[in-house]
């Protein structure tokens, strides 16, 4: 008999379980901490900018356009300021993201227009910086993808029931996500192809 | 018969796992080195192999090599962070594993590392071994000599890193996360069986339903849903526990045991560097 009580305990305790606050709470935080992820990859990128538009100039101070352009891209970043909040305000973040895509491809053109220095792509240290900016592009791609998994996720959790109730109580919201031009652009990541002709678009 | 519902049940679970999508599947982690393209020969898959569990005994860092033919429609970039998240190569925690990839038809080798070599293995580093100690060779056509300089020098940075000790016990090879669905699966399992022991049929339907709710709520198909349910009634009903276990444990992150190779949990974050040749 107690052997029977105590199973229906049970039972019953892991129904008070599914109203999914806990959940809410894990998918907000690992929504925090992708976000987190995607800010740290992104000032990485800006952090290299200034040692790399230096070096360019070195060797191509001519080419006067590309780099004002990246310089500018790089304080229109800046300007914005890159809190964890940002993600609860869709209109900052579409902003934000704006303003990060253009960076992104003033630095794609930057390097690709290097292309046409052979004394500048000889450089080491250019190809170091080189090898770091692709390789933070890629990091960027990985963070942004992981970021809208964990979105994905939360936005599942919070509008589904009964946890929408939960969240409703509790004031929690769908986070925003990266928006489909974006999604495109993770799918066809800015791969810096020398041989080719620039592609840029 | 358990042995079996475990092995309809696998089926399942990869039947439901993402991918797919014409993308490029994700090969098996049977060995540290894996070729798909059957280039190199039985004595270099071996001296890779050896090279490389000497690193890991010796560091606890872990390296694997994957040659494949194309990794299209996705750019190597992008097939290599899904390896990396599937194959899990390094130590949890620790994140010390490196993945070199090599997409024969697409001329293209990636260097993937983990979080926790990163700072020992910048993007600089990955590329410049890239371009001074793969490329040339895989351009004379030597694909041997090119994957063992790289690991060579791989090893040999790694091997100058302080990283924690490796562990004697070669225990690390569970991963949580795909083994928990099989436990979760076995724990109702014995849990139906319990509930039909208190409560006959009607106990060990009420957990069968609860298995098919559960893997509704996982898995969001009802196909999973009616499979889990029937998987544990049938189990409810099995004679002589136990053995479920024995083909269930070897199992870890869904890469069957062969050599005894297993990624430990090592995370990545995109990090190392691409080239062509």
């Amino acid at each position: 008999m107690k052997l029977r009580l105590a199973a229906l305990l049970v039972f019953v305790a892991s129904l008070l379980s599914g109203c999914g606050y806990n959940q809410i709470q894990r998918n907000d935080e690992a929504v925090s901490a992708a976000w987190s992820e995607v800010l740290n990859q992104y000032k990485r990128r800006a952090d290299l900018i200034p040692n790399l538009v230096a070096i360019v100039q070195g060797y191509a101070a001519h080419e006067k356009e590309v780099l004002t352009k990246v310089t500018a891209a790089r304080a229109s970043v800046a300007g914005i300021k890159a809190t964890p909040e940002l993600i609860d305000d869709p209109a900052a973040f579409a902003k934000f993201q704006q303003a990060q895509a253009e960076l992104g491809s003033a630095l794609a053109r930057l390097l690709v227009v290097a292309e046409n220095y052979p004394q500048l792509k000889a450089d080491a240290n250019f190809r170091d910086l080189q090898a770091q900016v692709e390789g933070t592009e890629n990091r960027i791609a990985v963070a942004r993808k992981r970021y809208i998994e964990a979105v994905q996720a939360y936005n599942t959790t919070v509008r589904v029931f009964p946890n929408n109730l939960t969240a409703m109580l509790f004031g929690y919201k769908p986070k925003a996500n990266f928006t489909v031009e974006d999604e495109k652009a993770i799918a066809a990541p800015p791969t810096i192809r020398f041989d080719a002709a620039p592609a840029t678009k | 018969m358990t042995r079996w519902l475990t092995a309809l049940w696998l089926a399942v679970l990869s039947f439901l796992a993402p991918a797919a999508d014409g993308f490029v599947p994700i090969p098996p982690l049977a060995a540290r080195v894996t070729d798909l393209t059957g280039t190199l020969t039985r004595e270099q898959r071996d001296r890779l192999e050896n090279r490389l569990a000497a690193l890991e005994r010796e560091k606890g860092a872990q390296i694997a090599i994957l040659m494949l033919p194309t990794t299209r429609p996705e750019t190597i970039e992008q097939f290599g962070i899904r390896l990396a998240e599937a194959w899990k190569i390094g130590r949890k925690g620790i994140d010390d594993g490196v993945i070199v990839i090599v997409a024969q038809d697409d001329r293209a080798v990636r260097i993937e590392v983990g979080y926790g070599l990163e700072g020992v293995i910048p993007d600089a580093v990955a590329k410049r071994i890239i371009e001074e100690e793969i490329v040339p060779r895989f351009r004379a056509g030597d694909f041997f000599g090119g994957l063992l300089a790289a690991s060579e020098t791989l090893a040999g940075i790694v091997a100058g890193e302080a990283l924690p000790a490796p562990r004697r016990a070669q225990d690390g090879n569970l991963t949580l996360g795909s083994d928990l669905q099989l436990f979760l699966l076995f724990a109702l399992a014995a849990l139906a069986r319990f509930a039909r022991a208190l409560f006959g049929l009607l106990g060990a339907l009420i957990a069968a339903g609860l298995a098919g709710l559960l893997a509704l709520l996982v898995f969001g198909s009802w196909l999973a849903a009616f499979i889990a349910a029937l998987f544990v009634l049938v189990l409810s009903f099995a004679r002589g526990g136990g053995s479920g276990w024995s083909s269930g444990g070897g199992w870890s992150g869904g890469h069957s045991g062969g050599g005894g190779f297993g990624g430990g949990g090592g995370g990545f974050g995109g990090g190392g560097a691409s080239g062509r040749w």
